[in-house]
C-alpha cells in the first residue's frame, strides 16, 4: 500500500489548484478518499471522532441488497429458461441472469456517477456517495426487459432534477431511485408494466437461444390481480402452473429484478436492522399499514383485487422491497422517531390502496412512498410542534 | 437519596489512558497567561502595560461591556508580553512568575454575615467573576441580573474526566463556604448534581443547597443536562452555573482573603508516561505540566479539557481558565488507512454497529487520534443525535434552526437550555462530521448580539 500512498502523493500536485488537471479535482479527490482514509485531523469541537462515515453507511445499504440482487439475476435465468421450456443448471441461469443484469447495473452507476462528479467539479465539492445506493438500487426496480437507453435517460433525469437541483446528497426531497422508475413509468409505460417485460425471452450474448413454449404467458402475479375478473384470483406462473404463497416467498416468480425474493430482501432487512442503518420503526409500521388496508378491502371485497389476502398483498410485488429498502432512506422519510410510524403506516396504507383501487398502476409502492416523501416533511412538522407546544407550555405554566 | 434522576441516553467513550487517584509532580510554570477566548461573551480591555508588576489577583484585564469584571493574574510577577492577533484581537496576557507568590489582600470574610452586593462585590474585585457563567448564552455571567438559580453538576461524566471527590478532599470547608456565597446571589435555589452511589460525604451533606443525584452515561454531568431534568429553562429565565472546581476557588477568597487560583488537573490520555493529578495555578504554560511525561517520536496534540470540548493548545499554549484536566492524544495526520471504510476496523472504536466494536464490551479501551475520518456531508442519518442527547430537545431541528438562523425556530425548540458542550457527542457520532459546537457557538454569540 505504501507505493500506492507514494504515487497518489506524487501525482497529486498535478490536481491542486494551478495544477496540469484542475478539472479534475473533484474526481482526483473522490478516488483518493475512496483507497485511503482523510488524515486530515479535527480543527474545532471535537477531538476525536466515531470511524463511521458516510461511505460506510452506503456501502453498508449496498451489502444488504446484494442477497436480492443476487438472487435476482438467478431469477432472470430460471425464469428465461422456464419461458424456453429447456433445462439449465443453476449456474449457467445465474451466469444468464447476470450477463442480463451486468449493463443494467453498469449505464445506472456510469450515467449517475458520471453527472456526480461533473457536478461536484462545477460546485467545488466532494463527491458524494449517495448514488452508491441509487445506482444499484435502480436495475433493481426496473423490469428485466427496460432498454438501456431509457435507464439512461431516467437516471439523468432523476439525478439532475431530483438530487442535484436541491442540492445533492442529503437534500433531495424525493427517493432518486424512485424518481428513476416513475420517469420510466410515466415516460415509457409500455417497457414498464404488462405481460412483456418481466421475463427476458431473447438469448443474451448467445446463452439461452430457443423459442417460448406455447402457454407462456409474462404476466407478473400483480399483474393477473390486476387484470382478474373473477375472485378468488387465481395466480399462476410464466408456464400456467399455480404459484403458492411460498412461492411468491422465495422469489421464483416474474417481477422486478430485485424485488421477487421476499427471503433475500428478509435477509437485507436483518442487515439493515442489526446494523442499525435503516430504521425498524419505519419498516415495520409500512407492513403494518399495508396489512391495515388489505384488511380492509377484505372486508369490502366487491372486485377481484380486493379479495386478495392480506399476506399475498405484502408478499407480491415491490411492496416489501420498498419497505425495506425505499422508505427507509434516512433523507426523504419522515426523521423524527414519532413521524417514521406514521409515515411507515401511510406508505403501506397508500401502497395497497393504489395497488387495488387503480389496476392501471399495480405498482403501488413506488407511487406511495414517492406520495408520503412529500408528506414527510409536513409529519416531522407535526412532531417538532408537540415539542413547540410542550416548551410554550412550560412558560405559561410558570407565569400563571 | 430521594432525587435521583436517571440518564438513559449518552455515551461513555472507553479512552485509553485514564489516570490513577495519585499526586504528579510537575514543575512550576515559569509563564502565566490569561486566555480572552476562554471567557465566551466578553469583550476584553487590557489594564496592564507590558513591564507593569503585579500581585496574585490585580486585574490583566476587564470586560469592555462590564468593566467591574475583572480577570486577574494568578501569580506575582512581571507582564511580559500582550499578544495579539488578527485585527488586534488580544490572544494573551502573559505574566512572569516573580517566585513570590505575593497576593494582593482582599480581606478574611465571613459569607453568612454577608448581605448580596458585598459577596458580588467581593468576587467581582477578586476576578473571581468570570467563573460564574450563565445560561441561556453560556457565556460569562452579567453581573447585573439576579439569576433565577444557580446550578452546580458536582461530578464530570466526559471521558478521562478528573474524579472531584478526589479534588475535593482536604478542601470541603472551602467548598461549603463557595456553596454558602453562591447561595447569597440567587433568590432561587442552588442545585448541585451528584453522581448518584460515587458521590463524597463532602457534596451529599452539602448545606445551602438541594443535591440531586444522577445516574447513567456521559453527558449526565453536564449542567445543561441536569438544568433540563431538574428545572428547565425557559425564556426570560436566567441561571447561572458555576462548576465544582471553581466553587473552590471562591470559598478560598472568603477563608484565605486571597484570590488562591491553584487546583488539581488531571494529566491524562494515550500518550502521556505519567499520569495523576498535579497541583497547579490557572492559567500555567502545558510544558511545565507535560515535560516528560509524554511519548516522543510522534505528533501529539496537546488538549486543555478533554476530548470532547477542550481546546487544542500545544506544548506551547497554556492551560484554560476553566481547565481541570489536560489530554494528550495523537495527532495522527500521518496516518493513511487504506479502505478504511470498507475494513472491518475491529479496533477502532465506534458507536455505529457496521462496525464490530460493539462486539467488544464496554470494558476495551479504545487509542484515538484526532483524525475526523470521513468527508463532510449534509445532514443524512436520522436519529442518530438524538441517540446521545439527553434533553427534551429535537438537536436535529434545533441545529438547523441555528443554520438558518431563524430567531423564533431557536427559542422555540429550545436554544436557552443548550451550550455547545452539549452538542459534542452528537459531534463524536455524526456520520456527516459537521462541527456541531461551532456551530451552536456561533448562532448564541449572534443570537447575543441580536437580542441585547
Amino acid at each position: 500500500m505504501k507505493a500506492l500512498r507514494n504515487y497518489i502523493e506524487k501525482i497529486k500536485p498535478n490536481f491542486e489548484k494551478g495544477g496540469k488537471f484542475e478539472k479534475f479535482h473533484s474526481v482526483f479527490d473522490g478516488f483518493e478518499t475512496f483507497l485511503f482514509v482523510p488524515s486530515s485531523t479535527s480543527r474545532s469541537g471535537v477531538h476525536i471522532h466515531d470511524c463511521v462515515d458516510s461511505k460506510r453507511v452506503m456501502i453498508t445499504v449496498v451489502v444488504a441488497l446484494l442477497p436480492a440482487l443476487l438472487f435476482g439475476m438467478y431469477n432472470v435465468g430460471y425464469q428465461h429458461f422456464l419461458a424456453i421450456g429447456q433445462q439449465a443448471g443453476f449456474w449457467t441461469m445465474f451466469f444468464y441472469g447476470f450477463l442480463a443484469v451486468l449493463p443494467k447495473i453498469i449505464v445506472s452507476y456510469a450515467v449517475g456517477l458520471g453527472i456526480e462528479f461533473i457536478i461536484a467539479q462545477i460546485k467545488g465539492h466532494e463527491i458524494q456517495e449517495g448514488f452508491l445506493v441509487s445506482g444499484i438500487l435502480i436495475p433493481m426496480i426496473v423490469p428485466i426487459d427496460t432498454p438501456l437507453w431509457m435507464i439512461a435517460v431516467a437516471t439523468a433525469f432523476a439525478v439532475i432534477f431530483a438530487k442535484e437541483v436541491f442540492g445533492g446528497t442529503g437534500y433531495n426531497i424525493f427517493n432518486v431511485a424512485l424518481i428513476t422508475r416513475a420517469f420510466l413509468f410515466f415516460a415509457y409505460p409500455a417497457a414498464m408494466s404488462g405481460d412483456k417485460v418481466f421475463v427476458r425471452t431473447t438469448p443474451v450474448c448467445s446463452l439461452g437461444s430457443g423459442s417460448v413454449v406455447d402457454t407462456f404467458s409474462g404476466a407478473s402475479p400483480l399483474g393477473q390481480v390486476a387484470t382478474a375478473t373473477s375472485s378468488p384470483v387465481d395466480i399462476v406462473n410464466i408456464v400456467g402452473q399455480p404459484l403458492t404463497q411460498w412461492d411468491y416467498f422465495l422469489g421464483l416468480i416474474p417481477g422486478s429484478i430485485g424485488e421477487t425474493s421476499k427471503l433475500a430482501i428478509l435477509i437485507g432487512a436483518a442487515i439493515l436492522i442489526a446494523t442499525q442503518v435503516a430504521s425498524w420503526k419505519t419498516m415495520l409500521s409500512v407492513f403494518v399499514g399495508g396489512a391495515f388496508m388489505a384488511s380492509i378491502f377484505n372486508l369490502i371485497g366487491s372486485t377481484p383485487a380486493m379479495t386478495v389476502s392480506v399476506l399475498d398483498q405484502l408478499l407480491l410485488g415491490g411492496f416489501a422491497f420498498g419497505a425495506v429498502f425505499m422508505a427507509t432512506d434516512p433523507v426523504t422519510s419522515a426523521r423524527t422517531e414519532k413521524g417514521k410510524y406514521i409515515y411507515g403506516f401511510l406508505v403501506g396504507f397508500f401502497a395497497i390502496a393504489v395497488r387495488v383501487l387503480n389496476p392501471g398502476y399495480p405498482e403501488g409502492m413506488m407511487l406511495a412512498i414517492l406520495f408520503m416523501n412529500a408528506f414527510a416533511p409536513l409529519i416531522d412538522y407535526f412532531v417538532v410542534e408537540s415539542n413547540v407546544k410542550k416548551r410554550l407550555a412550560r412558560i405559561s405554566k410558570n407565569n400563571a | 437519596m430521594a432525587n435521583v434522576i436517571k440518564i438513559k441516553k449518552g455515551l461513555d467513550i472507553n479512552l485509553k489512558g485514564e489516570a490513577k487517584e495519585v499526586p504528579l509532580q510537575v514543575r512550576k510554570s515559569e509563564t502565566y497567561a490569561v486566555c480572552p477566548d476562554d471567557f465566551d461573551g466578553v469583550v476584553p480591555k487590557v489594564v496592564v502595560k507590558v513591564g507593569d508588576r503585579v500581585k496574585a489577583g490585580s486585574a490583566l484585564m476587564v470586560d469592555k461591556n462590564h468593566p467591574e469584571v475583572k480577570f486577574v493574574s494568578p501569580v506575582s510577577g512581571e507582564v511580559v508580553a500582550v499578544n495579539r492577533g488578527e485585527k488586534r484581537k488580544v490572544l494573551s496576557i502573559v505574566v512572569k512568575d516573580d517566585g513570590e507568590m505575593a497576593y494582593v489582600e482582599f480581606g478574611k470574610k465571613d459569607v453568612s454575615s454577608m448581605s448580596a452586593p458585598e459577596v458580588k462585590d467581593a468576587l467581582l474585585e477578586a476576578g473571581l467573576w468570570p467563573f460564574i457563567r450563565q445560561r441561556p448564552y453560556d457565556i460569562v455571567a452579567n453581573p447585573q441580573n439576579e439569576p433565577r438559580d444557580i446550578f452546580i453538576s458536582g461530578f464530570d461524566s466526559a471521558p478521562l474526566a478528573p474524579d472531584f471527590n478526589y479534588v475535593l478532599k482536604g478542601e470541603e470547608k472551602n467548598f461549603q463556604t463557595g456553596l454558602d456565597a453562591l447561595k447569597k446571589l440567587t433568590s432561587g435555589k442552588v442545585y448541585l448534581g451528584v453522581k448518584n452511589g460515587a458521590a463524597a460525604e463532602a457534596l451529599l451533606k452539602a448545606k445551602n443547597v438541594e443535591v440531586v443525584a444522577f445516574e447513567g452515561p456521559h453527558p449526565a454531568g453536564n449542567v445543561s443536562v441536569q438544568i433540563n431534568h431538574i428545572a428547565p429553562i425557559n425564556k426570560g429565565d436566567i441561571v447561572w452555573v458555576v462548576r465544582p472546581a471553581d466553587v473552590l476557588l471562591i470559598g478560598r477568597l472568603f477563608n484565605k482573603g486571597v484570590t488562591d487560583l491553584s487546583r488539581k488537573v488531571v494529566v491524562t490520555g494515550s500518550e502521556t508516561t505519567e499520569r495523576g493529578y498535579a497541583d497547579v495555578l490557572v492559567g500555567a504554560s502545558m510544558c511545565s505540566i507535560l515535560e516528560g511525561k509524554v511519548l516522543t517520536g510522534e505528533d501529539l496534540r496537546y488538549i486543555s479539557g478533554n476530548v470532547l470540548t477542550g481546546k487544542k493548545v500545544g506544548l506551547d499554549g497554556y492551560l484554560g481558565a476553566y481547565a481541570t484536566q489536560v489530554t494528550v492524544i495523537p495527532e495522527g495526520d500521518d496516518v493513511h488507512e487504506f479502505l478504511g471504510w470498507a475494513m472491518p476496523r475491529c479496533d477502532q472504536f465506534s458507536t455505529s454497529h457496521t462496525y464490530f466494536s460493539w462486539l467488544r464490551g464496554k470494558n476495551t479501551e479504545y487509542c484515538f487520534d484526532a483524525r475526523i475520518k470521513g468527508g463532510k456531508r449534509a445532514m443524512i442519518m436520522s436519529h442518530d443525535y438524538d441517540k446521545v442527547f439527553p434533553m427534551d430537545i429535537l438537536p436535529e431541528y434545533l441545529l438547523k434552526a441555528i443554520i438558518a438562523f431563524n430567531i423564533d425556530k431557536m427559542e422555540n425548540l429550545g436554544i436557552y437550555e443548550v451550550a455547545p458542550e452539549d452538542f459534542a457527542l452528537c459531534e463524536f457520532v455524526d456520520v456527516s462530521k459537521i462541527e456541531l459546537q461551532k456551530i451552536v457557538r456561533n448562532g448564541l454569540d449572534m443570537l447575543y448580539k441580536e437580542l441585547n
